[in-house]
């Protein structure tokens, strides 16, 4: 069960009526590598994971449903007042032909969400460390989307959520460690 | 250039059609040293470490837009 704050994560601000940003951002909302992707994929592998690490899968997965909630709120401000001319200057015409002004899981070229980005192999190290590569390539997506937009606030809010995929991957990380040192454990039955 | 960056020359081939790119960059973020975190790392103030997005110094990695700054801010 989850208790819902109405605030969001980290305040979103974007000073700058760049309707095609939008559209780039989507690749963090229903791409590959975005927080859809991370939030389902940690969500379902806890299941199936030791007890001592599934804490870690269980927090980062909420969390990432926080910065999913925060993209959204990028892409909607971006395109809440964009008309049909600004939306299709921007690469979103077909977005408009299907859904209007709607939001959608989808990537920046329109491919929508499917299951088939995630995995769930039932092995912890391997699940880890597919986490582990899925936060560092959220990291470089956050990085390329920095590199897209001049404005600052939106700036600030991906540099603070790049910076979440960085602390995510540690903690991944020690989940690995606490993982392997099990096995040396003496047992006593 | 932060000290989290990498660069590294790329190839230049004496009929490329583009004017040449002079070298490449990437980021080492600090979590790829390592494993597990010690405990008792010193600790950014909390509105900072909000900005920082992390608690820990230690952990931080400042990443700056290849567009610039231009508009917004407060």
């Amino acid at each position: 069960m989850w208790i819902y704050e109405k605030k969001l994560q980290y305040p979103v601000r974007v000073s700058k009526c760049d309707v095609r940003m939008a559209r780039y951002l989507m690749e963090q909302y229903g791409g590959a590598d975005g927080e859809l992707a991370a939030a389902l994929r940690y969500m379902n592998q806890r299941y199936s994971i030791p007890d001592k690490v599934i804490g870690v899968l269980n927090d980062i997965s909420t969390e990432e449903f926080a910065h999913l909630e925060m993209i959204a709120t990028m892409i909607y401000k971006l395109t809440k007042d964009a008309s049909v001319q600004e939306l299709e200057a921007a690469g979103l015409g077909p977005n408009y032909a299907q859904r209007d002004h709607a939001l959608f899981y989808q990537n920046s070229a329109g491919v929508p969400w499917t299951a088939s980005y995630i995995q769930a192999k039932g092995d912890p190290i391997a699940d880890l460390y597919e986490d582990i590569a899925a936060e560092e390539k959220a990291r470089a997506t956050y990085q390329w989307l920095i590199d897209m937009t001049d404005d600052v606030d939106l700036q600030d809010s991906l540099k603070f959520l790049r910076e979440r995929e960085i602390i995510h991957a540690i903690r991944f990380k020690e989940s690995v460690q606490i993982l392997m040192e099990e096995k040396d454990k003496k047992r006593i039955f | 250039m932060n000290s989290q960056e990498r660069v590294w020359a790329t190839y230049r081939g004496p009929f490329d059609p583009c004017p040449p790119v002079p070298f490449k960059t990437y980021v080492v973020p600090p979590n790829q040293y390592v494993n597990f975190q010690p405990p008792g790392l010193p600790q950014y103030p909390l509105p900072e470490a909000l900005r920082a997005g992390t608690l820990w110094p230690a952990f931080y990695s400042p990443y700056e837009s290849k567009a610039g700054k231009g508009k917004g801010g407060i």
